[in-house]
């Protein structure tokens, strides 16, 4: 045994020990608590995973929790007894926060289980038997709780001159470690030497502070009589020389750099508790299950040592020492310079923790409150790192937080030596511990946003990627399709060749059907898109985008033909008139219909060139120029048509030309509708994806919608009835068959129309709720009253067309639409009942937020929710009602007609029909129970509404009623028409 | 007279020279883009929820280079506000209301049994956080989630919350002191006061 020598390190203080107390009694072994609290974080690094489940029974020692990753550790049960749970646990952490834990109920009968010491260590490999100590749970004592094996696997970093073992055990009151060293003198020692053959450390040296005699003497003897190299430094009493860099440098002279570690500069250190549970875990195969922990305090009657168990609660030791409640003012784990207060005496004892102190208020009293700094300089004095408290201060309050790095704040030991020593009785260590944690916290911050713009910009590139390569799928189609397109092209044009008016009227004819024709293909072709986007068929949408784009451009192709067509008319029929009559007006509109044919004939030549390259956005710059003038001179032109028609009283051609003018006008307005249906559809599809759409319309919202649809509907409807009274003058001329064909077309048209503006605004409706905008805003903005105008108008031409369709003339036909509307009904039913639902859904969610707020009944009474939710189920009832009875009605005149047109084959259908009907009316007959009985519930819960609830469940009644004699009706209806079969 | 024109001289050389030196760093040395942009991104969160009404962070960075505010993030909150300010010497101004509150950092989750398997929220989450392919159960990396709220409103059924990153134990880091004249409780153990009270 040789004594080193001994340097000093900066600042420290000398605070009252207060060790005496707890050295009284001898080390004592408190009984069995009635439960085990087993924290899977006792240690630096990554919770433990437990291995087992609860009810398992376990025995003494065996191995609960493995370790999850390099820096982890292993779990061992204390005791033998049960898992009793694997539950959130307060825990001894400053926070005061819960964490997962083990509970295990003790049997009592402390059996070990099959213990296998490592009796060859010395002749195994080193990794094996840190592998072992890793497996026996073993971490670092002192404070910090670092696992073991990764300490020891780290010290060969470069070569270590020094093996410190630290016993200097400086902070006040503790004396677990004193008292280790006087128990197990002899097992310390021999852990020592098998750590320093773990190692292969030639200096090894003990740091112990010169108040523990005892421990000294003890340690003397054992090295003396094992004739040990092992040397003992006897350091001066010095808060903190416990600290791991103070000891380094006390027994090393060097200081561990800045932001480095011991093993930086050759030096390992160990706690004292760490080499005796290295002892054990080898030479007797003990995990580490228990450790010494110091009682003490003046709340406390016997304070002492206790070898105690861990995950022993706290309460249970204090009840040991005989605790004095009234006496109790703080509980602290850890010692009075770095300990921390508990808030409850039910966080168990974890490896790491090595005091309880009981303290009295007199021992401990209040912190006094915080003055300003006076520059005295003594925190700089008293401070072991050697920084600059004062201006870390500074940085710290005004959160200047890379000036404090640059003052070196993350090499500040939390020693607490700076907030002992200052009058000011400024907390310090608290500025300096939050600051060091929004520094980490902003760190991290840094790195996740670094990550998130890294994916970000990843997934960017990648959508870019995706976009390029479907666009050179796109062109390379294109290449390889072009005849497709230019045929349809070269067809139209040659049909549109002929000037004279009859055939051009003829033409347009043509040509509608045939943008008809590519409309619905695109359809088709979009609704098969919009399927393989779904279901992610990559390839398939990327062969249907193509055909898509191309069916798009062969319908703008014929658009195109088609909005100049009638322009060929109004000229040709106006040249007729020209000619027909001398009027002034004759002149100027003969220069008008030159230049319109110019720009026409510039149009049509430039419209080639683009189809000869598409890309070219001059060109279609020009086009979009030389239609805009073409659309004013034939604006110029028609006036002066209409003028020169009225001067020369021409009547016959005059309301052909308004009529086309019309057509034109309308055909315009429809494809514009059309597109909005286009783009409409898109929406819908998601709409019907949400079967209860969850921000949805309420009632009002619905029914206010509807005015504002109303303008565009009345701007569209307008023309229509012009175009309706031209065209009746008109129509006179053309068969009779032809007008049927038109006037369904028109009214598919309107149809389609109103479709589209029911859409939009439901869109518009949706677009301003995501805005955030509440119902309110919603409400008084016009889109519910346009929504709820345009419902009606649909409706209206719904039946309209139903009605038409029964009409003798095409009544081969008329069933199918008959069936469309049947089912678009229907569906639109069920919206408005998802909507209702929804809603219903919202209020009460509101509601249960506002409860959850804590706002009482009567506040939740105020708020206008519950008087939402009760309008929303009233119309959800209503609803529900309708949608059993208009189903019926929608199909009775379906029915009647099949029955008029075709009377003998119709008995099949009625019967399903009717046996149809009858299901919907035992649907919704139950649905009227239900809600019957939904609202009874209601009235016993909320007895204060019962005027509301009672009127209700009278109307749902009613609706029962009147259901169930329909119900009957029909049963009898169905009985009647088997008998006669 | 040959002295004058000869320090003209060697100056009009001096100046031709340096200009050409410079003209050559200019084209050598240039910064492509403008390196503020890229400065003030990196104070920006990165959360790319769009509530700034740009389509991502870097837009935002760009736009407050051209002169937009910067008080309109509200991931970001004060902090970055004056990290913005400080980068660009503006007076620090409070978060603008309209583009949403400071809130606590949530992550989005999924209610596994309600997903439907739409992909809609995967398509609409900025950062590929979301797990999933169609008709198949989606679920949130929660790691990797920034809790921009884009994929909440594109679920059909409602099955995404947000939730709030709660604190553990591992997250929790100290207070900051109440400041001068205030006491607490949780702060250093021992002070001045215990060495009286011995």
């Amino acid at each position: 045994m040789q004594t080193a020598n001994i340097f000093s390190f900066h600042g420290g203080i000398h605070p009252p020990e207060n060790k005496a107390q707890s050295l009284q009694l001898p080390l004592g072994r408190p009984s069995l608590p009635s439960e085990l609290i087993l924290p899977l974080g006792q240690h630096i690094g990554q919770s433990s995973r437990p291995l087992v489940k609860v009810g398992d029974k376990v025995l003494k020692g065996e191995t609960i929790a493995i370790n999850n990753g390099f820096l982890s550790s292993f779990l061992h049960a204390p005791t033998s007894g049960t898992i009793a749970a694997i539950e959130e646990r307060l825990i001894a952490h400053p926070s005061g926060l819960s964490d997962l834990c083990i509970i295990l109920t003790p049997d009592g009968n402390e059996t070990w289980t099959t213990l296998e010491p490592l009796n060859n260590w010395q002749n195994i490999c080193k990794t094996d038997v840190l592998a072992y100590l890793s497996e026996m749970g073993i971490i670092g004592m002192g404070g910090a709780g670092f696992p073991t094996q990764v300490k020891l696997q780290g010290a060969h970093k470069n070569p270590l001159t020094h093996f410190i073992i630290n016993a200097a055990e400086c902070e006040p009151y503790i004396t677990a470690d004193d008292m280790l060293i006087r128990e197990k003198t002899l097992e310390l020692v021999l852990g020592i030497e098998m750590l320093q053959h773990l190692v292969e450390a030639d200096n090894v040296i003990i740091g112990i502070e010169d108040n523990k005699p005892t421990a000294i003497a003890a340690l003397k003897t054992v090295l003396t009589q094992r004739n040990s190299k092992i040397q003992i430094a006897v350091v001066p009493t010095k808060y903190p020389s416990g600290g791991e860099k103070q000891l380094i440098q006390l027994l090393t002279g060097k200081e561990v750099p800045s932001g480095q570690y011991p093993a930086d500069i050759g030096v390992l250190c160990q706690n004292v508790g760490t080499c005796v549970a290295v002892h054990d875990a080898i030479t007797q195969g003990k995990p580490l299950i228990s450790r010494f922990t110091t009682l003490t305090g003046d709340a406390l009657k016997s304070p002492q040592n206790v070898e105690v168990l861990l995950g022993t609660p706290v309460e249970h030791l204090l009840e040991y020492a005989d605790s004095e409640p009234k006496k109790l003012s703080r509980l602290i784990m850890g010692g009075p310079m770095m300990g921390y207060t508990l808030d409850s005496a039910a966080v168990p004892i974890v490896k790491t923790s090595n005091c309880i102190l009981a303290a009295s208020k007199k021992e401990l009293p209040p912190p006094a409150p915080e003055q300003a700094c006076i520059r005295c300089g003594m925190c700089e004095q008293a401070c072991p790192a050697s920084l600059l408290p004062q201006q870390l201060l500074w940085f710290s309050k005004s959160q200047e937080f890379e000036k404090a790095e640059h003052h070196n704040l993350f090499d500040c030991i939390e020693c607490g030596a700076c907030s002992y020593v200052c009058p000011s009785s400024i907390p310090l260590v608290q500025y300096y511990r939050h600051t060091k944690s929004s520094i980490r916290e902003a760190r991290e911050a840094n790195v996740k946003s670094d990550l998130a713009k890294q994916r970000f910009e990843a997934r960017k590139a990648r959508q870019e990627a995706e976009a390029a390569e479907k666009e050179a799928k796109r062109l390379a189609r294109q290449k390889a399709a072009p005849s497709k397109a230019t045929e349809t092209k070269k067809a139209a044009p040659a049909k549109a060749a002929p000037t004279a008016a009859p055939t051009t009227n003829d033409e347009s004819k043509k040509l509608k059907v045939d943008v008809a024709i590519a409309k619905s293909k695109l359809k088709k072709l979009q609704k098969q898109l919009l399927e393989a986007q779904e279901n992610e068929h990559v390839e398939e949408i990327n062969s249907l985008q193509l055909q898509v784009t191309d069916q798009e451009k062969a319908l703008a192709s014929l658009e195109d033909q088609l909005s100049k067509l009638p322009t060929d008319a109004p000229i040709s029929v106006a040249d007729t008139a020209a000619k027909a009559n001398a009027a002034p007006a004759n002149d100027e509109l003969k220069k008008a219909k030159v230049d319109v044919a110019l720009i026409g004939v510039k149009l049509k030549k430039l419209h080639k060139q683009l189809t000869e390259t598409p890309d070219d956005e001059e060109l279609k710059d020009k086009i979009a120029t030389f239609e805009a003038d073409l659309k004013a001179a034939q604006e110029t032109v028609s006036k002066l048509g209409a003028t020169a028609a009225s001067n020369a009283n021409t009547a016959t051609p005059e309301p052909k030309a308004a009529a086309s003018d019309e057509l034109k006008k309308l055909k315009i307005d429809a494809a514009i509708a059309k597109a909005a249906v286009k783009k409409v559809e898109k929406a819908l599809k998601k709409a019907e994806e949400i079967d209860a759409p969850e921000i949805e319309a309420i009632r009002q919202q619905l029914q206010e919608a509807q005015q504002r649809a109303d303008d565009l509907e009345k701007a569209l409807a307008n023309p229509e009835t012009v175009m309706q009274k031209a065209e009746s003058t008109s129509a006179k001329a053309e068969p009779a068959t032809n007008l049927d064909a038109d006037a369904i077309k028109k009214r598919k048209i309107d149809l389609a129309i109103a479709k589209a503006g029911v859409k939009k605004a439901e869109k518009n409706i949706q677009l301003l709720k995501e805005q955030g905008k509440d119902e309110a805003e919603i409400n008084a903005s016009e889109w519910p009253s346009k929504l709820k105008e345009a419902q009606d108008k649909l409706a209206a031409l719904e039946k309209e067309q139903a009605a038409e369709t029964t009409t003798p003339p095409v009544t081969t036909e008329a069933s199918a639409p008959g069936a469309n509307i049947d089912a678009d009904a229907a569906k639109k039913r069920k919206i408005d009942l998802a909507i209702a639902k929804a809603g219903i859904k919202k209020a009460e969610k509101n509601i249960q937020l506002l409860k959850d707020q804590g706002k009482d009944e009567s506040e939740i009474e105020a708020s206008e929710w519950p008087k939402k939710l009760i309008e929303a189920q009233q119309k959800l009832a209503a609803l529900e009602a309708e949608e059993t009875t208009p189903a019926t009605s929608v199909s009775t005149p379906v029915e009647k007609t099949v029955d008029a047109v075709a009377d003998s084959e119709a008995k099949a259908e009625p019967e399903m029909d009717l046996a149809n009907q009858i299901k919907k009316e035992k649907i919704a007959i139950a649905l009227a129970k239900a809600q019957i009985n939904k609202l009874n519930k209601r009235l016993e819960s909320s007895p204060e509404e019962a005027d509301s609830i009672n009127q209700e469940i009278a109307s749902t009644e009613q609706r029962l009623q009147s259901a169930e004699i329909l119900l009957e009706k029909l049963i009898y209806s169905q009985t009647n028409m088997q008998e006669n079969r | 007279m040959f002295t004058v024109l000869l320090a003209i001289g060697i100056l009009v050389l001096l100046s031709l020279i340096f200009g050409a030196i410079l003209g050559y760093a200019n084209v050598r040395f240039h910064v492509e883009g403008d390196p503020i942009v890229d400065q003030i991104d990196a104070l920006l969160p990165q959360t790319q929820c769009g509530q700034c009404g740009h389509p991502g962070c870097r837009p935002y960075a760009e736009a407050i280079a051209n002169g937009e505010a910067i008080n309109h993030c509200p991931p970001g909150g004060q902090a970055t506000i004056q990290a913005l300010a400080d980068l660009l010497d503006v007076e620090a101004v409070p978060l603008d209301g309209d583009h949403g509150t400071e809130s606590a950092k949530r992550v989005a989750v999924i209610r596994e049994d309600e997903c439907i398997g739409c992909t809609k929220c995967i398509q609409a989450c900025p950062v590929d956080a979301i797990l999933g392919a169609a008709k198949q159960m989606h679920t949130v990396i929660a790691d990797e989630c920034t809790g921009c709220d884009l994929c909440v409103e594109p679920c059909p059924v409602d099955c995404i919350d947000m939730v709030e990153v709660g604190v553990t134990a591992k997250t929790w880091s100290w207070d900051k002191p109440q400041g001068i004249a205030a006491t607490s409780l949780n702060i250093i153990a021992t002070d001045r006061q215990a060495e009286v009270a011995h």
